[in-house]
């Protein structure tokens, strides 16, 4: 019977509402007790957590793990050893794989990756559709039934009202939610960034706020009449999260989340970064009032959970003119500190709700076990310092993506060591 | 014009005229002048840029820029090669910084680069040694366009102060419009666009400048009025009906000249769409200065190459 005390830390776990000094005892994988003082036991290794934050382990709903067809991108391994190196202990991977993730066949493939070579776990997220293409439902319960946890046509929104209507309705079979990208092409058109004083000034051509809310508030009206549970992934603008949180206050099943570079960055940054391809992603970087409704959302509760869009690329696919980029930057290993700086630092945040939102929440919006740290549950546990000084470098990166905007950003807080059913993944 | 302490200039680049200081401006405006007469000896060459090497590289159709260019380089005494290709494969970036990679290692001067897609030239800035010039990036800028319709302007005005311009037609597609913003803003014109409103790109008041949605309204009291081509081959079908009717709206001609002050003067950077946004009679007529444009166009970009290619910084 393995035994881990982690001693001395300030735990906090928002399941329990807990913000202590606390130690907490670990055996056999699951958390066996959570106490003042816990009296080592004779045959326990110990991990001294003094100066430190002991929370449950720390969940991310939006990677792309990239396996199986794109292995030159991500892979299971290589993905799972970048979340325990930021800090998480489970992530939620989307469908856009190659071939897609939409039978049970690519799932399991994906869950005997994660058995055989996986650093933390790992939840598939199954396609809406068949081959993403937006036309007819994938087979969503034999994917549920070999393991996802959620569907989603992410990296494409369900352009079709009725299909998206279908897929909210047949869903709720399998009590899973449905996550939407939320986007309409047409409004899109070919923009690269944000629309904008920017892409105004660039000559770029825009992605309008509108393209995201109109979807949004077509899905609340869908998900309202079928009584579905919705999902609104990497939620980026101002009015679209006032329709969630109205339509929250409306009963609707919906729940959302955001990305740390929507909440740290805007638009501004793809003019000062002289046309850097790592400030190109979708949504794009949006304009100061919506990054400011959006930290207003995650200390007023419209937010439910942060998620970083993972979204690893090869250098070659990424160092091009920005407008033939591929969309998209990494964000496993920046998270964690990201959001230490940029949200508690400055007081936007308490440090408890910092971890609601990224292990709590996230594991109430999949429906996860995990975000807590009560007796009997599982010891996926992330032990992190609060504020001491990091300098992020993306040549120290276990993902294969380097793609961030935020190399060599000096920052406060960083994950120190990161439990999966008791098992140190990450040694920092 | 000339600042009271001259200026050195300092950049390796022109990518834009937003980075550049009214200064900068100015000592390109005043060098230009120095190179025009040039043009009109019997023998149009001096030996300032003996012994450089400039490329020309042209991802993108171009006439006019193009040619300008290349004249002015020749009237330098610059070795100048020309590499241009509209081809789907150099669309393609990795093959885009290859060629920039691969040319860079011929040891050139200057390059100057043409792209449909903006930041092209600040991503090959960054990469190579040589200084470049952007020809024209996408809708974003072009440079050398706004400067030499500020030599223009110059010349019939004596001065960019003050002066109201008015720039009238298709402002999403169009870098000129862009660079031309930055230019006279600097040097304390005051600038007003016009233009339907599926062509008016989002907030560009903050821009610095008035927007105006019928061509009367855009060109009150004008000093200057700038015509833009409406760039028939980007639109989608949803920008405006028909070029009758679009005509109709935001063609100039004689009759509503009538709006500007007396001594307005017509421009346009060309290719004209006659009878899209100019009347013939407009184009050719006695306010029209668009040939002469075209002309100090290699005096402006005479100027530019001597600039980067640092021999003002060692003779002053």
């Amino acid at each position: 019977m393995a035994k881990l005390l982690i001693h001395g830390g300030r735990v906090i776990d928002p399941s329990q509402d807990l913000d202590a000094a606390l130690d907490l005892l670990i055996e056999d994988g699951r958390v066996v007790k959570l106490d003042g003082s816990i009296k080592k036991p004779k045959d326990a290794e110990t991990f001294d957590a003094a100066g430190l934050v002991v929370a449950p382990g720390l969940i991310d709903i939006h990677v792309h793990l990239r396996e199986p067809g794109q292995e030159y991108k991500e892979t299971v391994r290589t993905g799972t050893l970048a979340a325990a190196a930021g800090g998480f202990t489970a992530v939620a991977c989307m469908a856009n794989t190659d071939p897609v993730n939409d039978s049970r066949s690519i799932t399991e493939h994906i869950l005997l990756e994660a058995a055989r070579h996986g650093h933390a776990r790992v939840y598939p997220i199954g396609a809406i559709s068949k081959g993403l293409l937006g036309e007819e439902l994938a087979e969503i319960g034999e994917m549920v039934r070999a393991g996802a946890r959620a569907v989603s046509d992410d990296g494409k929104p369900v352009m079709n009202a009725e299909l998206m209507r279908r897929a909210l309705l047949y869903a709720q079979h399998f009590g899973i939610p449905v996550i939407q990208h939320a986007e309409d092409l047409t409004l899109t058109g070919n923009g690269v960034m944000h629309e904008g004083v920017w892409s105004t000034r660039l000559g770029l051509p825009g992605i309008p706020g509108a393209s995201e809310d109109v979807m949004v508030a077509r899905d609340l009206i869908l998900a309202e009449d079928t009584a579905g549970r919705y999902h609104v992934a990497h939620l980026s603008t101002a009015r679209s999260l006032d329709m969630v949180r109205r339509a929250k206050t409306q009963k609707i099943g919906v729940t959302c989340e955001v990305a740390p570079h929507h909440l740290i960055l805007t638009d501004e940054e793809v003019a000062k970064s002289g046309f850097s391809t790592n400030t190109k992603m979708k949504p794009p970087l949006r304009s100061e009032k919506d990054r400011e409704a959006l930290l207003n959302g995650l200390a007023d509760g419209a937010v439910d959970c942060i998620a970083s869009d993972h979204a690893p690329h090869h250098a070659d696919e990424k160092d091009v003119q920005f407008s033939v980029a591929p969309f998209g930057i990494v964000g496993l290993e920046t998270t964690l500190s990201l959001c230490l700086d940029r949200l508690v630092r400055p007081g936007i945040l308490s440090l408890p709700r910092l971890v609601y939102l990224l292990s709590t929440g996230p594991a109430r919006v999949l429906g996860v076990p995990g975000g807590t740290l009560k007796e009997g549950s599982p010891a996926d546990v992330t032990v992190f310092h609060p504020d001491e000084e990091v300098t992020l470098s993306k040549a120290s990166f276990r993902s294969k993506g380097k793609n961030t905007p935020f190399d060599g950003w000096k920052l406060h807080g960083h994950p120190v060591a990161t439990f999966l059913d008791g098992r140190r993944t990450l040694v920092s | 014009m000339t600042p009271e302490t001259p200026i050195r200039w300092q950049r390796k680049d022109l990518l834009g005229i937003a980075e550049l200081s009214p200064a900068e401006i100015g000592l390109i405006l005043d060098t230009a002048e120095s190179f025009s007469e040039i043009g009109e000896r019997a023998i149009k060459k001096v030996p300032t840029l003996r012994g450089k090497t400039v490329l020309n590289l042209f991802f993108e159709a171009s006439t006019r820029t193009r040619s300008s260019f290349e004249i002015a380089e020749k009237r330098l005494s610059a070795d100048n090669i020309n590499f241009s290709t509209s081809g789907s494969a150099l669309e393609k970036g990795e093959t885009l910084i290859d060629t920039a990679l691969n040319l860079q290692a011929m040891a050139p001067d200057l390059v100057v680069i043409r792209h449909a897609h903006p930041g092209v030239p600040h991503m090959l800035a960054k990469r190579i040694k040589a200084g470049v010039i952007n020809a024209g990036d996408g809708a974003h800028e072009h440079p050398t366009q706004a400067l030499l319709d500020a030599f223009t302007i110059r010349r019939h005005k004596g001065r960019l102060a003050g002066l109201k311009v008015a720039i009238l037609g298709d402002i999403e597609h169009s870098r000129v419009v862009r660079s031309n913003i930055h230019l006279l803003n600097k040097m304390g014109a005051q600038v007003t666009i016009g233009g339907p409103r599926t062509l008016m790109p989002v907030e560009m008041e903050a821009m610095g400048v008035g927007v105006a949605y019928t061509l009367e309204d855009a060109i009150r009291d004008a000093d200057v009025i700038m015509m833009l081509r409406v760039q028939l081959e980007r639109q989608g079908r949803m920008a405006f009906p028909s070029v009758k009717e679009y005509f109709q709206l935001f063609g100039l001609t004689t009759a509503r000249l009538a709006a500007a002050k007396d001594d307005v003067i017509i421009m346009h950077p060309g290719p004209m769409n006659r009878g899209t946004e100019i009347a013939s009679e407009v184009a050719d007529g006695p306010y029209s200065v668009i040939l002469e444009q075209v002309t100090h166009g290699v005096s402006v970009r005479m100027a530019v190459l001597y600039l980067l290619s640092g021999l003002y910084e060692e003779r002053s």
